[in-house]
């Protein structure tokens, strides 16, 4: 699958690098600013409440 | 750069050169299309088990990214907003931060106790912890949701009183990531003192014990912990985090006492003045 996707990107092979490169950053930062906050609200592991936090 | 063709021939050959070019050329073309005619032939079982096989080592890793999301960076951010609103709330203390002159009056009466913040997420206090680090001073926040807890640290149960109050003045924190604001609350050691800073001055607290509870034991939050039907008399602070440190199987209690108050205009207590001051330079 990433083969494929690498073998399809435009331009010679530095390029197919770089653009590899940018699409895997922008990949991090959409998890770590958006989904990963959005998880952390099931994590079970890091509530320091007691009874429900009243 | 341009050479007389005349001088190339001389040494190797145009016509040799360009001959080789294309002959390395052909067959990189060739190996191309070998490429391109072997993968339809690899069949589509083949074809699925690598994709599936591909994304789940996607799944490992974006997994694995959350860990290091969760344990580091979370801590990153939430120290940064932490420092952020101890430095607003210093910078709009009113009051000297040196110490009160020695053999002066410390007895104030009575604490003043602060209205309850009309907004969740209040920055009300600071909370300086010597024994948790010399430089220890985290966020009085009101309320102990989400919100609150992950990014400003120690969250006041809105059921408790305020700071200095008779009754009960509890706050949860974090054990481990968005700052783990009371990760070394297990190294309290009996005698150890907890400054609380709001408005109008000073609490100094005088941490008692620990207790190791489950998650539903609510009553360590009552105005007398753990005594439903005893009137207090005493004016408590209850600090809650998770237990063990990197779970939430139990829940880990410190008890402190209130020992004495000062107000604003009196200065910081000694062991916490450098604290203060460097927090009001911001």
């Amino acid at each position: 699958m990433y083969g494929w996707i690498f073998r399809n990107l435009p331009g010679p092979l530095w390029f197919r690098i770089i653009t590899s490169i940018l699409f895997i950053a922008a990949a991090v930062l959409v998890l770590m600013q958006f989904v990963f906050p959005w998880l952390s609200q099931f994590n079970p592991l890091n509530d320091s409440t007691i009874g429900g936090g009243v | 750069m341009v050479q007389s063709p005349g001088h190339l021939d001389s040494v190797v050959g145009v016509d040799e050169l360009l001959a080789g070019n294309n002959k390395a050329r052909a067959q990189r073309k060739r190996s191309d299309r070998r490429r391109r005619d072997q993968r339809p032939r690899q069949g589509f079982f083949r074809t699925l088990v690598q994709v599936v096989g591909e994304l789940l080592i996607t799944a490992g890793v974006i997994l694995l990214l959350f860990v290091v999301w969760e344990l580091w960076w979370t801590n990153i951010e939430a120290n940064t907003a932490q420092q952020n609103a101890v430095s607003q709330f210093a910078q709009e203390f009113q009051g000297p931060v040196t110490p009160p002159p020695p053999g002066g009056s410390t007895d104030f009466g009575p604490p003043k106790v602060m209205a309850v913040p009309d907004a969740p997420s209040t920055v009300f206090g600071v909370a300086y912890i010597p024994r948790f680090g010399k430089n220890y001073s985290r966020p009085l926040v009101e309320g102990v949701a989400q919100a609150q807890l992950d990014t400003l640290g120690l969250g006041r149960y809105e059921s408790s009183t305020m700071p200095g109050g008779v009754g009960n003045f509890a706050i949860a924190g974090h054990r481990q990531t968005h700052g783990a604001v009371l990760d070394a609350i297990h190294t309290l050691v009996p005698g150890d003192k907890i400054y609380i800073q709001t408005k109008d001055g000073y609490y100094t607290y005088v941490f008692r014990n620990n207790q190791v509870v489950m998650p539903n034991r609510a009553d360590v939050l009552l105005p007398v912990p753990t005594q439903p039907d005893a009137k207090p008399t005493e004016r408590f602070l209850t600090m809650t985090s998770c237990n063990p440190r990197f779970g939430a199987e139990e829940r880990i209690i410190a008890y402190s006492v209130l020992e004495s108050w000062q107000p604003a205009s009196a200065g910081p207590p000694a062991a916490i003045v450098a604290q203060v001051a460097a927090n009001q330079k911001g």
